[in-house]
């Protein structure tokens, strides 16, 4: 009954072969048209000069660069100590949040009314108003330092927005889950914690990846506040040289970082589609 | 006295009630099977056994104790009744293994060195020796369901529950797993089993209980009930069943 395999390709697979190569050329040439286009047109547009001058200046380029990459480097250190702080943070707010005991009412109203304001307000306003807010009491150094009170302001946002995803991924789990847990005389607690939690963490990975290549872009609103990272640095760099190129190197180097982990948390999020069939 | 008894037992949901009264004697040592019609009540009085639902009116007594109190602790119950399920619900991010350890590690705080040997034998006994380090999704239906059955075993339990265990399995699975419950009954466990499969129930069972609409209609021996049904109901249900 089975098909001896050595006969060479069946009529469909010669069929589809034929179908990819016909995709594959299709695909190419209106790639081709369309860049060529683009090549050909943007430079006919009468501001084109101008534009090239200031925004794709090579030598400006070269020249900051290097300076940028090691602004960059503030932007990955406070990314480096925000990022863990968000994970436990915005974990406990979702847990504050799924608690039952009265004792605990004061922890979930807590909870919701933390999501609610500070996925409410624009970060730009969270990092200006505890940015400048909370130094303003008087602190001394190193008790004043931006760096501190900007990362808690992204901290508190990022949170509140990581909890919402952390408590969708305990809703995924299915209650029979739950049951056969209890069942077995676990109490709720370690129901929680053994059995719910850590599926639901591996539910929400792929979503909680997209937060983090928010975060990093958003780490460069700290700039408003104080810290010279990669933004603040190509404005330095824009002022001195009166040339936008530093910008577009900035937006260069964020898109070395973020376009590869796009593109994982895309891959991770198909591989979950897939096992989920 | 009996090893569990349910008197009057009432649950609803919302408007809708599911045990209309179920009154229940299983002896020590003896397999109860319930059968009937789907959504004639049978999951639900196991559940409410295991009081994963709470129960309206009546009482579940285990060794004359209710159990049934509210709020009474439950874990101390659960951990003296085990359930399996139709569907299994195996911890899919456990090995086999450690499925099977979770509860006597926190329930009973023993290690896993100790709990070794005596798993191993389980496992072993129940044809899963080379299955231990298996997740469960490289497991087949009927290893799965053998896997919960240890499970819920390794809790040493006094009287264990059977919720349709067989219906999600190939028919070809089916045996394996039924075998098992021969082995149990061989041992003296106290069961109770909502099933589908009627020769089972004829071959193991002490007694079987017709259920339908909440309530039971009949109960007696196998041979009676299977050869002799006494209400019009039963015999219906064991015509378009046995067909």
């Amino acid at each position: 009954m089975t098909r001896n395999r050595t006969a060479g390709p069946t009529r469909r697979e010669l069929f589809e072969t034929q179908q990819r190569w016909r995709s594959i050329r299709i695909a190419a040439t209106s790639t081709v048209l369309v860049v060529v286009a683009l090549i050909v047109l943007v430079p006919l547009a009468p501001g084109w000069a101008k534009v090239q001058q200031s925004f794709f200046n090579g030598e400006v380029l070269v020249k900051t660069f290097p300076k940028l990459l090691e602004a960059f480097k503030i932007n990955v250190m406070i990314f480096a100590w925000s990022a863990p702080a968000i994970a436990v943070l915005g974990l406990l707010i979702a847990l504050a949040r799924d608690t039952k005991s009265p004792a605990l009412f004061p922890l979930r109203i807590f909870g919701a009314a933390f999501t609610d304001i500070f996925r409410g307000v624009p970060v730009i306003l969270t990092v200006y108003l505890i940015g400048f807010g909370i130094p303003g009491l008087g602190l001394t150094r190193p008790w004043n330092s931006p760096y501190i009170w900007g990362s808690l302001a992204l901290i508190l946002t990022y949170s509140a927005y990581v909890a919402e995803i952390f408590r969708s991924g305990i809703d995924s789990v299915h209650h029979s889950q739950r049951a056969a847990a209890l069942s077995l005389g676990l109490t709720e607690g370690q129901v929680m914690r053994d059995v719910v939690l850590p599926q639901a963490v591996r539910n929400v990975v792929p979503s909680q990846m997209n937060m983090l290549i928010a975060l990093q872009k958003d780490v460069s609103l700290l700039s408003f506040i104080g810290p010279v990272e990669i933004f603040r640095q190509a404005g330095v760099f824009k002022s001195l040289l009166a040339n936008f190129t530093p910008y577009v190197g900035a937006a260069i180097i964020f898109l070395i970082v973020t376009i590869p982990a796009t593109r994982y948390a895309d891959h991770l999020m198909a591989k979950q589609m897939r096992e989920r069939r | 006295m009996s090893k569990l008894n349910l008197r009057n037992v009432v649950k609803r949901f919302g408007d809708r009630t599911v045990c209309d009264g179920i009154d229940l004697t299983v002896d020590e040592g003896q397999m109860v099977c319930l059968i009937g019609a789907s959504g004639a009540g049978k999951s639900t009085v196991l559940r409410c056994i295991n009081l994963l639902e709470p129960i309206e009116d009546g009482e579940i007594l285990l060794d004359g104790v209710d159990i049934s109190v509210p709020g009474l602790d439950p874990q101390s119950v659960r951990a003296r009744i085990g359930i399996v399920f139709q569907s299994f619900n195996l911890f899919p991010h456990m090995t086999a293994l450690d499925n099977v350890m979770l509860a006597p590690r926190r329930v009973r705080g023993r290690t896993r060195a100790e709990l070794l040997p005596q798993i191993e034998e389980m496992f072993e006994r129940f044809g899963l020796a080379d299955r231990m380090l298996n997740y469960p999704d490289q497991l087949s239906g009927g290893q799965q369901q053998r896997v919960a059955i240890v499970r819920a075993l390794a809790m040493q339990p006094e009287v264990m529950l059977f919720d349709e265990i067989t219906s999600a399995l190939d028919p070809q699975l089916v045996g394996e797993v039924l075998d098992v419950l021969l082995m149990l009954k061989q041992q003296g466990m106290t069961m109770v089993m909502a099933t589908h499969e009627m020769g089972f129930a004829r071959q193991a069972a002490d007694k079987v209980c017709f259920l339908q609409n909440g309530r039971i209609v009949e109960e007696g021996p196998p041979e009676q009930l299977f050869d002799h049904p006494r209400q019009d109901a039963t015999r219906q249900f064991l015509a378009r069943a046995l067909k």
